[in-house]
C-alpha cells in the first residue's frame, strides 16, 4: 500500500548543527489498517508525517502510494490521494466559511475548480447524512460559519472533510492533542468508526500511548529515526510502551 | 448643497469600484496590496493614451482595466515566485509603475476635456448627471465580482485567505488564487483611475497618492454598517463605504475644510475606526459577542500596516 525506500533526510545541511533525522528508513504499510507512530519529541515522526504529505521534501529515497511513485509530486499533488487532520483544529478547515461552504469544497478535492456555483442544492442531503454520523448536530448548524464552532467540532469536522472522498490514505497528526481529554475521546472514537466504515489505510501520530494501543492495529516507535519497535497493537501493553520511552528518557538525559 | 451631494455620491461611485479592488485583497485574500497606489494612476495614463490615440472611450476604460490586471500580475509574481514579502512586493510595483506612467504619455499632468468619456453616454441613458452610467458600471462590477465569489474557484479565492493549507489539502495550488485575486483587484482599480480621469478632465501623475487609505477608510466604514448582519455582502459594504466616505468629506469641505486636509482626515478615519476594533473599549455598549470575534479576527491583516 504504502512504501518508504531509502529515505534520507537532514535539516541544516552542511552546516554546524546539521540533525540527520532520517538515514535510509525503509517502511512499509499495509492496506485498510491503522498504523500508530510513536515516539519522543525529536524522533522523526511528524518530518515523517510531513514527508509523506509532500509539506517537507526528502534529500534522497522514494514514496510509493498504491503502486505510484509519488516522491515527485508536489503537496497539492499529492493531496488528491491523501486525507490530512492537523493538530491545530483550524489547519483543516476555512474558518471564515459556514460548514456546508466547507463541506462543498471538500467534496471538490481533486476535481477541477470551474466557474460553476459552488453549492449545490443536490448534495446538501449526502452532507447532513455525513454530518449525522458524528452525532454532534452539525447537521442542524450547516449556515453557521466554522470559527463559531468548538475546537471538538471543528476537529470532527475537519476530519469528515479529510475522509469524504476516501483517500487512500489518511494522514493524523496528533489531531486530538489540542483538544480536552473528553472531547479527544470522543474525537478519537470518530476517528476509529470512519476510518473502519470506509476502509481507509491510516497513518496516526499520537503521545498518547493508551490511545495508540486502543484505536490502532499495530504500533511503530521511532527513536532518532530509526525503528525501534513495531509489533501489532494487541501485543503491546502500556507499561512496556512506557518502560521503553523511560529507558530512552533517561539514555537522552545522561 | 444639493450639487456638493451629487458631487459626492459621483466621486463615492468611482472609488467604491477601487474600494471593491481593495476588499479583494485587503479582506479577503488578507495582503496588503500596495501597489494600487501606482495601479489607480496608471489606468488613468494608460486611458489617456489610448483616447488620445482616437480610441473609443469605453474601449479605452476597458483596455485600463486589462493593463492594471497586468500590474496585479507584477506583484503577485513578485511575491509567489520571487518570495518577496507581499508588502514590499506592492511598494516595489508601485514604484515601477510611477516611472511607468510618467513614460506612458511623456508627461505628468494631461488634459483630457477635448478628449471623450465615457460620460458622453449620458445622452443615450437620457439624464443630466454620470450617476446613471456610474451606477450602472458599479452594480454590473458588484454582481459579477458576487456571483464570482459564488462559484468554485471563488469560493478557493475566499479560502485562500482564510487557510492556505486548506486550498492545498484540495489538491489546488494556492498561489493560483493569489494570482487571480490580485490581477482582478488591481484591474478593478485601475478602472476606478480611468473613471476618475474621465470624470476629472485630466490625469495627473498625483492622482493615487494615498489612495490606499481612501480605499481602507471606505471599507472600513462599510463594515460598520450593520456590522453583525451576514446578509450584507461585503461589495455592497465596500461601495456604501465609499459613498459615505466621500460624502463625510464633502461636507467636511462645505465647511470650510481645505481640500488638502481631506488626507490627513481620511488617515484619522483609518486610524480611529481601526484602534476602536482593536481596544475594544465598550463605551456605548454597542458591541456583542460575535462583533468581538469578527474584529479580533481583523487585527491579524491590520498589524501588516
Amino acid at each position: 500500500m504504502l512504501k518508504i525506500r531509502n529515505l534520507s533526510k537532514s535539516f541544516n545541511k552542511d552546516t554546524d548543527n546539521q540533525i540527520d533525522v532520517f538515514n535510509h528508513f525503509n517502511l512499509e504499510i499495509k492496506a485498510n489498517k491503522c498504523t500508530a507512530i510513536i515516539g519522543s519529541n525529536g524522533c522523526g515522526k511528524s518530518t515523517l508525517l510531513n514527508i509523506i504529505g509532500g509539506s517537507i521534501k526528502e534529500d534522497t529515497g522514494q514514496i510509493i502510494l498504491k503502486g505510484r511513485d509519488i516522491s515527485t509530486f508536489r503537496e497539492e499533488q499529492r493531496a488528491i490521494y491523501m486525507g490530512r487532520v492537523y493538530q491545530d483544529p483550524s489547519m483543516g478547515v476555512s474558518p471564515s466559511l459556514t460548514i456546508l461552504e466547507n463541506m462543498s469544497l471538500a467534496d471538490k478535492k481533486g476535481e477541477k475548480f470551474t466557474l460553476r456555483r459552488l453549492i449545490k442544492k443536490k448534495n446538501i442531503n449526502k452532507y447532513i447524512e455525513l454530518l449525522k454520523d458524528l452525532g454532534l448536530g452539525l447537521e442542524d448548524k450547516l449556515d453557521t460559519k466554522v470559527k463559531f464552532l468548538s475546537g471538538g467540532q471543528r476537529q470532527s469536522l475537519s476530519l469528515v472533510m479529510a475522509a469524504m472522498k476516501h483517500p487512500d490514505l489518511l494522514l493524523l497528526d496528533e489531531h486530538t492533542a489540542a483538544l480536552d481529554p473528553k472531547t479527544s475521546n470522543v474525537v478519537m472514537q470518530k476517528t476509529k468508526e470512519l476510518i473502519s466504515k470506509y476502509s481507509i489505510t491510516t497513518i496516526m501520530i499520537s503521545h498518547n500511548i493508551r490511545d495508540a494501543i486502543e484505536y490502532s492495529d499495530r504500533i511503530i516507535m521511532l527513536d532518532k529515526g530509526q525503528i525501534i519497535l513495531d509489533k501489532p497493537s494487541r501485543n503491546v501493553t502500556e507499561e512496556e510502551l512506557i518502560t521503553i520511552y523511560r529507558t530512552k528518557l533517561d539514555e537522552k538525559i545522561a | 448643497m444639493n450639487a456638493l451631494i451629487i458631487t459626492s455620491l459621483e466621486q463615492g461611485l468611482i472609488f467604491a469600484i477601487l474600494a471593491m479592488g481593495v476588499l479583494l485583497t485587503y479582506k479577503i485574500l488578507d495582503i496588503a496590496d500596495l501597489s494600487v497606489e501606482g495601479t489607480f494612476p496608471f489606468g488613468a495614463f494608460i486611458f489617456a493614451k489610448f483616447i488620445s490615440m482616437g480610441v473609443n472611450p469605453i474601449i479605452s476604460t476597458l483596455i485600463a482595466f486589462c493593463f492594471g490586471t497586468l500590474a496585479g500580475l507584477l506583484t503577485a509574481t513578485l511575491f509567489t515566485k520571487l518570495r518577496i514579502k507581499p508588502l514590499l512586493a506592492g511598494i516595489l510595483t508601485m514604484t515601477i509603475l510611477y516611472s511607468v506612467n510618467l513614460k506612458v504619455n511623456g508627461k505628468a499632468n494631461i488634459p483630457l476635456f477635448s478628449y471623450g468619456s465615457i460620460f458622453d453616454y449620458n445622452s443615450i441613458l437620457k439624464t443630466g448627471s454620470s450617476i446613471a452610467i456610474l451606477i450602472l458600471i458599479v452594480l454590473f462590477i458588484k454582481i459579477a465580482l458576487d456571483q464570482f465569489l459564488n462559484t468554485e474557484a471563488g469560493y478557493l479565492l475566499i479560502a485562500t485567505g482564510d487557510n492556505e493549507s486548506l486550498v492545498k489539502s484540495l489538491g489546488e495550488n494556492s498561489n493560483k488564487y493569489k494570482i487571480i485575486g490580485l490581477m482582478i483587484a488591481n484591474g478593478l482599480v485601475a478602472l476606478s483611475g480611468a473613471l476618475m480621469a474621465q470624470y476629472q478632465g485630466f490625469v495627473d501623475i498625483t492622482m493615487g497618492s494615498s489612495i490606499i487609505v481612501v480605499a481602507l477608510a471606505s471599507i472600513i466604514i462599510g463594515d460598520t454598517i450593520r456590522k453583525n448582519s451576514n446578509r450584507i455582502k461585503g461589495t455592497s459594504r465596500a461601495i456604501l463605504g465609499a459613498i459615505i466616505y466621500k460624502i463625510i468629506g464633502g461636507i467636511a469641505i462645505d465647511l470650510g475644510l481645505e481640500p488638502s486636509d481631506l488626507k490627513a482626515v481620511s488617515a484619522i478615519i483609518v486610524i480611529v475606526f481601526i484602534s476602536y476594533n482593536n481596544f475594544a473599549i465598550d463605551i456605548f455598549g454597542l458591541k456583542n459577542g460575535k462583533g468581538r470575534e469578527k474584529y479580533a479576527e481583523n487585527k491579524k491583516s491590520l498589524k501588516e500596516f
